[in-house]
């Protein structure tokens, strides 16, 4: 298929571009393939880009042969064209729509992007299962990669590399598969240096409504255990949920069969009400009405706080069995892609200081988001202005984002990244040139749509010392110690820069972070130079008095 | 600290959020009652709101303590004959019904009488009206209230237009609920546009009066700009309006001529009470849900209210920086939320009330002058407890929000704002004490008490914001802030200071005031080392850095205290993940790390 079918009117002039709290620009509007593009006239007036694929929705009116398009995006910034002309105007309307919801993923901006930048360090390559596997070895024997998934017909959700107990052979994988939902045996996330417990984490076990039981999968995570050592099970999903989920061929571990295993049922939400819960977010911060009580009960009735509540809450509660109780855990939700994937990383940031880094985060991600099979495409297809019936769009990452987000404000010097960084990890999600969060699994991107072959990765971009510097949080200093977060509700805070970025001005905020930057590179020179001056002078002395010492 | 009255050993302190406890001996003097574990925690009598003991449990007798600090503690007496004994000990201690029993008559900071002079003399609103360019051709100073014959709870200096005779003074002051006349507070020198404030008229249904009538014209008259003068009822329409039954109510606009009038429908004292109790309510419930939390904190309106003088102060802004217009405001007697609305105008328009100095003179001016009274507000004696609101806290509140807006504004940080507010209610110092100047002269404070604002400089070097920008004030005299809702937020700081749990567990604010403070021992180190270098003969060029300091601190100040940097842990227990089921043997928690910064000291 050929853009240019779709795309009816190719240039417009005369049209005025508004944004809150920019002036308005008045140029030419363009359409490519993969762009909304406005140019102004004059110089120096800035220009809009607008991937198609950050579209979310549009809608159009008329006043007289005036139209306008109000334009919603992905990152949650809502524009408006205004297009001189009826035709033209139902034209641009009618081609964005259809480029922004293009349905063939090789048509995708990833895929034609071709980098302004020289790639010093391939982002696809920076994170192998083999290297995470390096890493362990140095800490512990008991684990062994099993390559039993290298053609992905065990699970094919996960990467062809997975990290399980060392006595458990490839045999007995296969059968703990069968038992578990989209095949996801439980498999090594994390390993906990300072005491050798271990997260793991799995799809339900599929006992059914007549209790189905596994040996096999019963061996398998027991392996895991060290002698006289129990573990937990935490299950992401309530009580009742779970029984629920019996009725459709799921379930949970039954006490009898899992005696050294302790359960913990939580409440972490379903990706639809996840969803239902963005939308009404993002309608509340864009009400205008001013009224404080409306602002306070619609931010309540959307839910989204006490979303990050409980998946914080959770993956505390894991990372506590593991540090605190000396216990191994083992997460699971329902297919184990989406809120067992919050629960799994969260934990990690909490316990592990390297997740706290710029590239820690990025293998994080990798490793327990794009390698462990979460469904970007199909979950970040549409964001907070999608009207129609959600299909299987949720802000599950979104949400892991802002549960660090939350983590960072309260340790603010414990992170390398800033809040800038999650952000852009937000916006690529929704929509990207870079290929590292299309397809639905590791089998579908690295094999099916050859991502690193025919796509950059946002790693190789992201990593570039320009890009790098503005990532960088002023205040790191390198925290060994595990940081729990208060997980109260006053403590909990509306992440406005996700949520407000388009609706307030920041410029006071952003000089007085400029400010405190200030602060924090004066006293770096100035250290520097109180050590350079101590050097000289030492060297001076020294050279001074050679005969005073004895 | 004087001689202690009670021990009681073994005492368990316990945390209001969670599970955990410490164990101490808990003192009681004649001032506070100290709790010493490995550090002491020491609450002033004057602080404690309530002392309740609860049932007996297995453990012991519980006592529970509130604070007007939003301090809450819990302690577990082993014997209840103990309990008993600091319960009473206390109840008789709460309660101080004159004021010579107030700390402030005890309390010695060391200081000579000179010192203490000195003290008194640092704020002086005769200069600051001077500042603002008054006396002028249109405004003067009047001695009408010299003895507190016209007012007895105004101050004895007052500023009125230069048309309004002794005799329109009086008369108008007789028109007015507890003879609370209109008389300036701030002048908008740019526009010579005036804020007054005044208490209600007693204009009943029908009333009027002639005099108070030529006041308002005087007002219109001394303003060239703009004759019309916007008189802002603070008070929601329906208050107003039962006022009118009781003989008191609003300006008729057609007795006044170019008045232009306006409600701005702020809640009264009873409303404000009840609502903050509502809110520590919600906020100091354990396991609290999201979903209560924000039912909560909606219900009890408090940010409803915060948001409603906020808007009322940017009107009054408007109209005279915008419109250039003088504002009379009042609200019933003129001294609550009149004081709130016109000091934060001033602040609004002001740049110098953003500074510390000049955030002293502020509260000095249209506070304590004008006779907010804070002896019933702040609860200082044993007195009515429907006088009690949380007035000028409130007002605090609403300039934090503003430094949230305009962070490089003021010159000062939120710890100053909570060292304030502690002090309203410690009774420490003279500033706050009593209802009035007048009884403030009374009480001769200024000879038998000392001043905060003294003590409160002396330690400025803790209440300094670090990214203050003096410029800012240059390109933003006036500050526009947004009232959208979301920019009201809930100030932790304040109502949790006490509850460690509920903070980051690393402050930007700390890190950088301690990174500053450092800039400048590194400074005055390389200062050093270039003259030893010197003497070697080897010249260096002088401090010139990249990113030297713009604005170089405004003054010398001693340097930091030299407190060492901490990367601080924190606790899993604490925080209430939920309890782990049949824990398998837990471990004991690492040690506590060092309270944050800013949160109120010891003061003893």
């Amino acid at each position: 298929m050929e853009f240019a079918e779709l795309i009816k009117t190719p240039r417009v002039d005369g049209v005025v571009l508004h944004r809150p709290f920019l002036p308005t620009v008045e140029g030419t509007l363009c359409l490519t393939g993969h762009h909304l593009i406005l140019s102004s006239r004059q110089d120096n007036t800035e220009e809009l880009w607008l991937l198609h694929s950050n579209i979310d929705a549009i809608e159009k009116r008329f006043i007289g042969s005036l139209g306008t398009i109000i334009v919603k995006c992905k990152d949650l910034r809502i524009i408006q064209l205004d297009i001189p002309g009826m035709e033209e105007c139902l034209n641009i309307a009618s081609s964005i729509e259809a480029l922004s919801t293009l349905d063939s993923v090789s048509l995708m901006y990833p895929f034609f992007y071709r980098p302004m930048f020289e790639v010093i360090e391939d982002g696809w390559h920076l994170f192998s299962p083999e290297e995470a596997f390096k890493d362990l070895e140095s800490m512990t024997d008991e684990w062994r990669l099993s390559e039993v998934n290298k053609d992905f017909t065990v699970c094919p959700s996960y990467p062809s590399l997975v990290t399980v107990p060392k006595d458990i052979d490839d045999d007995t994988l296969c059968k703990a598969a069968a038992f578990r939902h989209g095949g996801r045996f439980p498999v090594l996330s994390y390993y906990h240096k300072k005491n050798g417990m271990v997260m793991m984490r799995a799809g339900q076990p599929l006992t059914g409504t007549n209790g189905r039981r596994c040996k096999e999968d019963e061996k398998l995570i027991n392996a895991t255990l060290r002698a006289g050592k129990r573990g937990y099970i935490i299950d992401t999903r309530t009580i009742a949920v779970a029984q629920q989920a019996k009725a459709r061929g799921g379930g949970f571990e039954q006490e009898a069969n899992y005696p050294q295993w302790r359960r913990i049922h939580k409440a972490i939400e379903r990706s639809n009400i996840l969803q239902e819960s963005l939308i009404k977010l993002v309608e509340a911060c864009n009400d205008q009405s001013n009224s404080m009580d409306r602002w306070l009960s619609k931010l309540e009735a959307s839910n989204w706080q006490s979303h990050v509540k409980e998946i914080l809450t959770t993956a505390c509660l894991a990372a506590q069995c593991i540090d605190r109780s000396g216990a191994s855990v083992l997460v699971h939700g329902t297919e184990g892609t989406d809120s067992t994937l919050q629960v799994t990383s969260l934990a990690q940031i909490i316990l592990e200081p390297a997740c706290r880094t710029i590239r820690g985060f990025q293998a994080l991600v990798e490793r327990e988001w794009l390698q462990a099979g979460h469904p970007f495409q199909q979950r970040c297809a549409q964001s907070a202005y999608s009207n129609g019936k959600p299909r299987s769009e949720a802000p599950v990452f979104l949400l892991f984002l802002d549960c660090v987000w939350q983590i960072l404000r309260q340790f603010p010097c414990s992170f390398q990244f800033n809040e800038h960084f999650l952000i852009t990890l937000f916006e690529h999600a929704y929509a990207s040139q870079f290929g590292t969060f299309l397809g639905n699994s590791a089998a579908e991107s690295r094999v099916k749509l050859k991502l690193s072959r025919k796509t950059v990765s946002l790693w190789s971009w992201v990593n570039r010392p320009q890009e790098l510097e503005r990532f960088v949080n002023p205040l790191y200093e390198p925290n060994s110690l595990v940081i729990w977060p208060s997980v109260a509700p006053q403590s909990l805070l509306l992440w406005e820069g996700v949520f407000l970025r388009w609706n307030r001005s920041t410029k006071f905020l952003d000089e007085a972070y400029e400010e405190m930057v200030h602060i924090i590179e004066y006293n770096k020179e100035l250290q520097n130079k109180v050590n350079s001056l101590r050097r000289q002078l030492a060297q001076l002395e020294t050279e001074d008095s050679p005969l005073q010492t004895p | 600290i004087e001689a202690i009255r009670n021990t009681v050993e073994q005492v368990k302190l316990l945390d209001r959020f969670s599970n955990k406890s410490t164990t101490g001996t808990l003192h009681l003097t004649a001032t506070h009652l100290i709790f010493v574990e490995s550090n002491a925690t020491s609450i002033l009598h004057h602080h404690i709101a309530s002392v309740e003991k609860l049932s007996l449990t297995t453990s012991g007798c519980p006592l529970l303590i509130q604070c007007r600090n939003f301090r809450v503690v819990h302690f577990v007496v082993p014997r209840e004959r103990d309990c008993h004994d600091v319960y009473s000990s206390l109840l008789r201690l709460l309660r101080p019904v004159s004021y010579d029993e107030l700390y402030a008559f005890s309390y010695n900071p060391k200081q000579n009488e000179q010192q203490r002079d000195e003290g008194w003399q640092l704020i002086d609103l005769g200069a600051e009206f001077e500042r603002m360019g008054v006396p002028c051709d249109q405004w003067q100073l009047t001695d009408v209230n010299r003895d507190y014959k016209v007012c007895e709870t105004y101050p004895r200096d007052l500023y009125v237009p230069i048309t309004a005779s002794k005799p329109i003074i009086v008369g108008s002051s007789k028109f007015r609920s507890k003879g609370r006349f209109p008389v300036l507070t701030y002048f908008y020198q740019e526009r010579k546009a005036a804020v007054c404030r005044c208490s209600q008229p007693l204009s009943g249904f029908s009333a009027r009066c002639l005099e108070d009538e030529h006041m308002l014209q005087a007002i219109s008259k001394a303003n060239h700009n703009n004759r019309y003068v916007y008189v802002m009822d603070t008070r929601p329409k329906l208050n107003a309006l039962a006022n009118r039954a009781a003989g008191k109510g609003y300006e008729n606009e057609d007795n006044y001529s170019n008045i232009r009038f306006q409600f701005v429908g702020i809640e009264n004292i009873h409303v404000m009470r009840s609502s903050l109790q509502k809110l520590l309510e919600v906020v100091g419930t354990r396991s609290l849900s999201v979903m209560d939390y924000l039912v909560g904190l909606e219900n009890s309106g408090w940010l409803r209210h915060i948001k409603a003088i906020v808007d009322a102060a940017i009107f009054l802004t408007k109209a005279v920086t915008v419109e250039g217009a003088s504002v009379l405001v009042h609200c019933s007697d003129g001294w609550d939320r009149t004081a709130q609305v016109c000091s934060l105008g001033a602040l609004l328009m002001d740049p110098y009330y953003r500074t510390i100095k000049g955030f002293m003179v502020l509260i000095e001016k249209d506070w304590i002058s004008f006779g907010h009274k804070f002896a019933d507000r702040c609860d200082q004696l044993d007195g009515d407890p429907k006088e009690v609101s949380p007035i000028f806290t409130q007002f605090l509140e609403c300039v934090w929000q503003l430094t949230e807006q305009f962070p490089q504004a003021f010159q000062f940080s939120e710890w100053f704002l909570i060292q304030i507010h502690e002090h309203i209610h410690s009774c420490q110092f003279g500033n706050f004490l009593g209802n009035s100047q007048r009884q403030r002269e009374e009480l001769q404070l200024k000879e038998r008490t000392y001043s905060l604002w003294d003590h409160l400089l002396s330690e400025q070097q803790l209440y300094l914001n670090p990214v203050y920008s003096p410029s800012f004030a240059e390109t933003h005299p006036v500050l526009e802030p947004s009232t959208q809702p979301w920019n009201f937020k809930f100030w932790r700081n304040m109502y949790h200071q006490f509850d460690r749990s509920m903070h980051p567990r690393q402050s930007i604010l700390k890190n950088t005031v301690m990174l500053k403070e450092n800039s400048k021992e590194l400074e005055s180190t390389v200062r050093e080392l270039q003259a030893k270098l010197q003497k070697f003969g080897v010249s260096t060029s002088p401090l010139e850095l990249h990113s030297q300091q713009k604005e170089q601190a405004q003054e010398d100040t001693p340097v930091g205290s030299g407190e060492e940097r901490t990367v601080e842990g924190s606790s899993a227990t604490e925080n209430g993940y939920g309890e782990i089921k049949g824990s398998f043997g837990s471990k004991s928690e690492p040690a506590i790390v060092s309270l944050e910064f800013g949160v109120a000291r010891m003061t003893c």
